[in-house]
Protein backbone atom coordinates (compact mmCIF):
# COMPACT_ATOMS: atom_id res chain seq x y z
CA UNK A 1 0.00 0.00 0.00
CA UNK A 2 2.78 2.42 0.93
CA UNK A 3 4.70 1.62 -2.24
CA UNK A 4 1.50 2.36 -4.20
CA UNK A 5 1.48 5.91 -2.82
CA UNK A 6 5.05 6.64 -3.87
CA UNK A 7 4.66 5.12 -7.34
CA UNK A 8 1.43 7.04 -7.94
CA UNK A 9 3.07 10.22 -6.65
CA UNK A 10 5.99 9.78 -9.05
CA UNK A 11 3.59 9.19 -11.95
CA UNK A 12 1.64 12.33 -10.96
CA UNK A 13 4.76 14.51 -10.84
CA UNK A 14 6.20 13.18 -14.12
CA UNK A 15 2.93 13.54 -16.03
CA UNK A 16 2.42 17.05 -14.63
CA UNK A 17 5.88 18.01 -15.89
CA UNK A 18 4.84 16.56 -19.25
CA UNK A 19 1.69 18.74 -19.19
CA UNK A 20 3.59 21.98 -18.74
CA UNK A 21 6.28 21.06 -21.30
CA UNK A 22 3.93 19.71 -23.99
CA UNK A 23 3.30 21.68 -27.19
CA UNK A 24 0.43 19.57 -28.53
CA UNK A 25 -2.61 20.57 -26.49
CA UNK A 26 -4.47 17.25 -26.82
CA UNK A 27 -1.40 15.32 -25.62
CA UNK A 28 -1.12 17.73 -22.69
CA UNK A 29 -4.75 17.04 -21.81
CA UNK A 30 -4.17 13.26 -21.86
CA UNK A 31 -1.15 13.71 -19.58
CA UNK A 32 -3.29 15.84 -17.26
CA UNK A 33 -5.89 13.05 -17.07
CA UNK A 34 -3.07 10.61 -16.22
CA UNK A 35 -1.85 12.96 -13.49
CA UNK A 36 -5.36 13.29 -12.00
CA UNK A 37 -5.84 9.52 -12.00
CA UNK A 38 -2.50 9.09 -10.21
CA UNK A 39 -3.61 11.63 -7.59
CA UNK A 40 -6.85 9.62 -7.25
CA UNK A 41 -4.72 6.54 -6.42
CA UNK A 42 -2.93 8.64 -3.77
CA UNK A 43 -6.32 9.59 -2.29
CA UNK A 44 -7.30 5.93 -2.12
CA UNK A 45 -4.09 4.98 -0.32
CA UNK A 46 -4.51 7.91 2.09
CA UNK A 47 -7.85 6.44 3.20
CA UNK A 48 -10.28 8.60 1.22
CA UNK A 49 -11.96 6.23 -1.27
CA UNK A 50 -14.94 8.56 -1.82
CA UNK A 51 -12.65 11.45 -2.75
CA UNK A 52 -10.70 9.12 -5.05
CA UNK A 53 -13.87 8.08 -6.89
CA UNK A 54 -15.00 11.70 -7.21
CA UNK A 55 -11.56 12.72 -8.48
CA UNK A 56 -11.79 10.08 -11.22
CA UNK A 57 -15.43 10.83 -12.15
CA UNK A 58 -15.63 14.62 -11.82
CA UNK A 59 -12.05 15.75 -12.52
CA UNK A 60 -10.69 13.14 -14.94
CA UNK A 61 -14.14 12.55 -16.39
CA UNK A 62 -16.36 15.60 -16.55
CA UNK A 63 -13.96 18.55 -16.35
CA UNK A 64 -11.46 17.06 -18.80
CA UNK A 65 -14.25 16.25 -21.29
CA UNK A 66 -15.27 19.92 -21.02
CA UNK A 67 -11.69 20.89 -21.91
CA UNK A 68 -11.70 18.43 -24.82
CA UNK A 69 -14.93 19.90 -26.21
CA UNK A 70 -13.53 23.42 -26.10
CA UNK A 71 -10.25 22.30 -27.74
CA UNK A 72 -12.32 20.66 -30.50
CA UNK A 73 -14.40 23.84 -30.91
CA UNK A 74 -11.29 26.03 -31.17
CA UNK A 75 -9.98 23.55 -33.77
CA UNK A 76 -6.27 24.27 -33.36
CA UNK A 77 -4.16 22.12 -35.66
CA UNK A 78 -0.51 21.93 -36.66
CA UNK A 79 -0.38 25.73 -36.81
CA UNK A 80 -0.91 26.04 -33.06
CA UNK A 81 1.77 23.42 -32.30
CA UNK A 82 4.32 25.43 -34.31
CA UNK A 83 3.18 28.60 -32.57
CA UNK A 84 3.56 26.94 -29.13
CA UNK A 85 7.04 25.78 -30.06
CA UNK A 86 8.05 29.31 -31.04
CA UNK A 87 6.72 30.61 -27.69
CA UNK A 88 8.65 28.06 -25.66
CA UNK A 89 12.25 29.27 -25.81
CA UNK A 90 14.55 28.39 -22.89
CA UNK A 91 14.61 32.11 -21.98
CA UNK A 92 10.93 31.98 -21.06
CA UNK A 93 11.49 29.22 -18.53
CA UNK A 94 14.44 30.47 -16.49
CA UNK A 95 12.98 33.21 -14.28
CA UNK A 96 9.59 31.56 -13.50
CA UNK A 97 11.31 28.24 -12.73
CA UNK A 98 13.79 29.89 -10.37
CA UNK A 99 11.07 31.88 -8.59
CA UNK A 100 8.78 28.87 -8.25
CA UNK A 101 11.61 26.67 -6.96
CA UNK A 102 12.54 29.31 -4.36
CA UNK A 103 8.94 29.30 -3.14
CA UNK A 104 8.86 25.49 -3.22
CA UNK A 105 12.09 25.31 -1.19
CA UNK A 106 10.63 27.64 1.44
CA UNK A 107 7.43 25.57 1.56
CA UNK A 108 9.41 22.33 1.93
CA UNK A 109 11.52 23.80 4.76
CA UNK A 110 8.35 24.61 6.68
CA UNK A 111 6.66 21.29 5.88
CA UNK A 112 9.59 19.11 6.95
CA UNK A 113 9.41 20.51 10.48
CA UNK A 114 6.23 18.51 11.08
CA UNK A 115 6.77 14.97 12.16
CA UNK A 116 3.73 12.74 12.18
CA UNK A 117 2.91 9.37 10.71
CA UNK A 118 -0.31 9.00 8.72
CA UNK A 119 -2.22 5.98 10.04
CA UNK A 120 -4.00 5.36 6.69
CA UNK A 121 -7.33 4.44 8.27
CA UNK A 122 -10.19 4.53 5.79
CA UNK A 123 -12.80 7.24 6.28
CA UNK A 124 -15.65 5.91 4.16
CA UNK A 125 -18.67 7.43 2.41
CA UNK A 126 -20.94 6.97 5.43
CA UNK A 127 -18.95 9.33 7.65
CA UNK A 128 -18.47 11.91 4.89
CA UNK A 129 -22.15 12.03 3.98
CA UNK A 130 -23.26 12.14 7.63
CA UNK A 131 -21.18 15.31 8.03
CA UNK A 132 -22.20 16.63 4.60
CA UNK A 133 -25.91 16.51 5.40
CA UNK A 134 -25.45 17.37 9.07
CA UNK A 135 -23.30 20.31 10.13
CA UNK A 136 -22.20 21.19 6.57
CA UNK A 137 -25.63 21.34 4.92
CA UNK A 138 -25.34 25.11 4.44
CA UNK A 139 -22.04 24.61 2.57
CA UNK A 140 -23.78 22.12 0.27
CA UNK A 141 -26.49 24.67 -0.48
CA UNK A 142 -23.89 27.34 -1.16
CA UNK A 143 -22.06 24.91 -3.50
CA UNK A 144 -25.31 24.38 -5.42
CA UNK A 145 -25.71 28.16 -5.72
CA UNK A 146 -22.12 28.44 -6.98
CA UNK A 147 -22.75 25.76 -9.59
CA UNK A 148 -25.95 27.49 -10.70
CA UNK A 149 -24.08 30.78 -11.07
CA UNK A 150 -21.35 28.97 -13.02
CA UNK A 151 -23.97 27.42 -15.31
CA UNK A 152 -25.66 30.76 -16.03
CA UNK A 153 -22.30 32.50 -16.59
CA UNK A 154 -21.01 29.76 -18.91
CA UNK A 155 -24.24 29.84 -20.94
CA UNK A 156 -24.14 33.61 -21.22
CA UNK A 157 -20.43 33.78 -22.13
CA UNK A 158 -20.47 30.99 -24.70
CA UNK A 159 -23.59 32.34 -26.43
CA UNK A 160 -23.10 34.14 -29.73
CA UNK B 1 4.08 -0.95 9.57
CA UNK B 2 1.48 0.66 7.32
CA UNK B 3 2.17 4.36 7.51
CA UNK B 4 3.46 7.27 5.46
CA UNK B 5 5.07 10.35 7.06
CA UNK B 6 2.77 13.36 6.70
CA UNK B 7 5.59 15.38 5.11
CA UNK B 8 5.67 13.12 2.07
CA UNK B 9 2.02 13.77 1.25
CA UNK B 10 2.44 17.51 1.76
CA UNK B 11 5.67 17.54 -0.27
CA UNK B 12 3.84 15.87 -3.17
CA UNK B 13 1.11 18.52 -2.95
CA UNK B 14 3.77 21.27 -2.82
CA UNK B 15 5.62 19.93 -5.87
CA UNK B 16 2.41 19.67 -7.89
CA UNK B 17 1.43 23.21 -6.84
CA UNK B 18 4.84 24.61 -7.85
CA UNK B 19 4.65 22.84 -11.23
CA UNK B 20 1.23 24.38 -11.81
CA UNK B 21 2.64 27.79 -10.86
CA UNK B 22 5.48 27.42 -13.39
CA UNK B 23 2.88 26.49 -16.02
CA UNK B 24 0.77 29.57 -15.25
CA UNK B 25 3.81 31.85 -15.39
CA UNK B 26 5.37 30.51 -18.59
CA UNK B 27 2.63 29.47 -20.99
CA UNK B 28 1.06 31.98 -23.38
CA UNK B 29 -1.76 29.78 -24.62
CA UNK B 30 -4.76 30.54 -22.38
CA UNK B 31 -6.00 26.93 -22.46
CA UNK B 32 -2.65 25.81 -20.98
CA UNK B 33 -2.94 28.52 -18.32
CA UNK B 34 -6.37 27.20 -17.33
CA UNK B 35 -5.00 23.63 -17.23
CA UNK B 36 -2.14 24.76 -14.96
CA UNK B 37 -4.69 26.43 -12.67
CA UNK B 38 -6.50 23.09 -12.49
CA UNK B 39 -3.23 21.45 -11.44
CA UNK B 40 -2.82 24.02 -8.65
CA UNK B 41 -6.40 23.58 -7.39
CA UNK B 42 -5.95 19.82 -7.47
CA UNK B 43 -2.72 20.11 -5.45
CA UNK B 44 -4.49 22.11 -2.75
CA UNK B 45 -7.20 19.43 -2.67
CA UNK B 46 -4.48 16.81 -2.17
CA UNK B 47 -3.17 18.80 0.80
CA UNK B 48 -6.66 18.75 2.34
CA UNK B 49 -6.94 14.98 1.85
CA UNK B 50 -3.53 14.51 3.51
CA UNK B 51 -4.74 16.61 6.45
CA UNK B 52 -7.95 14.55 6.62
CA UNK B 53 -5.83 11.42 6.76
CA UNK B 54 -3.69 12.91 9.54
CA UNK B 55 -6.69 13.68 11.77
CA UNK B 56 -8.56 10.53 10.66
CA UNK B 57 -11.66 12.65 10.19
CA UNK B 58 -13.98 13.42 7.26
CA UNK B 59 -13.76 17.24 7.46
CA UNK B 60 -10.84 17.40 5.02
CA UNK B 61 -12.73 15.29 2.49
CA UNK B 62 -15.69 17.69 2.70
CA UNK B 63 -13.34 20.58 2.02
CA UNK B 64 -12.08 18.61 -1.00
CA UNK B 65 -15.67 18.29 -2.24
CA UNK B 66 -16.04 22.06 -1.97
CA UNK B 67 -12.79 22.53 -3.91
CA UNK B 68 -14.10 20.12 -6.57
CA UNK B 69 -17.29 22.19 -6.91
CA UNK B 70 -15.25 25.37 -7.15
CA UNK B 71 -13.01 23.85 -9.83
CA UNK B 72 -16.01 22.73 -11.88
CA UNK B 73 -17.63 26.18 -11.75
CA UNK B 74 -14.29 27.89 -12.48
CA UNK B 75 -13.61 25.70 -15.51
CA UNK B 76 -17.11 26.29 -16.92
CA UNK B 77 -16.75 30.07 -16.66
CA UNK B 78 -13.10 30.02 -17.82
CA UNK B 79 -13.85 27.95 -20.90
CA UNK B 80 -16.79 30.23 -21.73
CA UNK B 81 -14.41 33.19 -21.55
CA UNK B 82 -11.89 31.36 -23.78
CA UNK B 83 -14.58 30.72 -26.42
CA UNK B 84 -15.62 34.39 -26.28
CA UNK B 85 -11.96 35.49 -26.58
CA UNK B 86 -11.37 33.19 -29.56
CA UNK B 87 -14.47 34.62 -31.26
CA UNK B 88 -13.29 38.21 -30.85
CA UNK B 89 -9.53 37.95 -31.45
CA UNK B 90 -9.20 34.60 -33.34
CA UNK B 91 -6.25 33.61 -31.16
CA UNK B 92 -5.56 31.97 -27.79
CA UNK B 93 -2.50 34.16 -27.08
CA UNK B 94 -3.03 35.94 -23.74
CA UNK B 95 -0.77 38.80 -24.83
CA UNK B 96 -3.49 40.24 -27.08
CA UNK B 97 -5.58 40.84 -23.97
CA UNK B 98 -3.02 43.26 -22.57
CA UNK B 99 -4.20 45.98 -24.96
CA UNK B 100 -7.39 47.24 -23.38
CA UNK B 101 -9.80 49.48 -25.18
CA UNK B 102 -11.63 51.92 -22.96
Amino acid sequence: MILLFYIAGAVAVISTVAVILQTNIVHALIYLILSLLAVAVCFYVLGAPFAAVLEAIVYAGAIMVLFLFVIMMLNMGQHSIDQERSWMGPKVWIVPSILASVLLAQLLTVITQYDHELALTTVDVMEVSALLFGPYVLAVELASLLLLAGLVAAYHLAKK
Amino acid sequence: MESIPIEHGLILAGILFALGLVGVLTRRNIVFVLMSLEIMINASGLAFIVAASRWEHADGQIMFLMILTLAAAEVAVGLGLIIQMYRRYHTVDINVLSQMKG
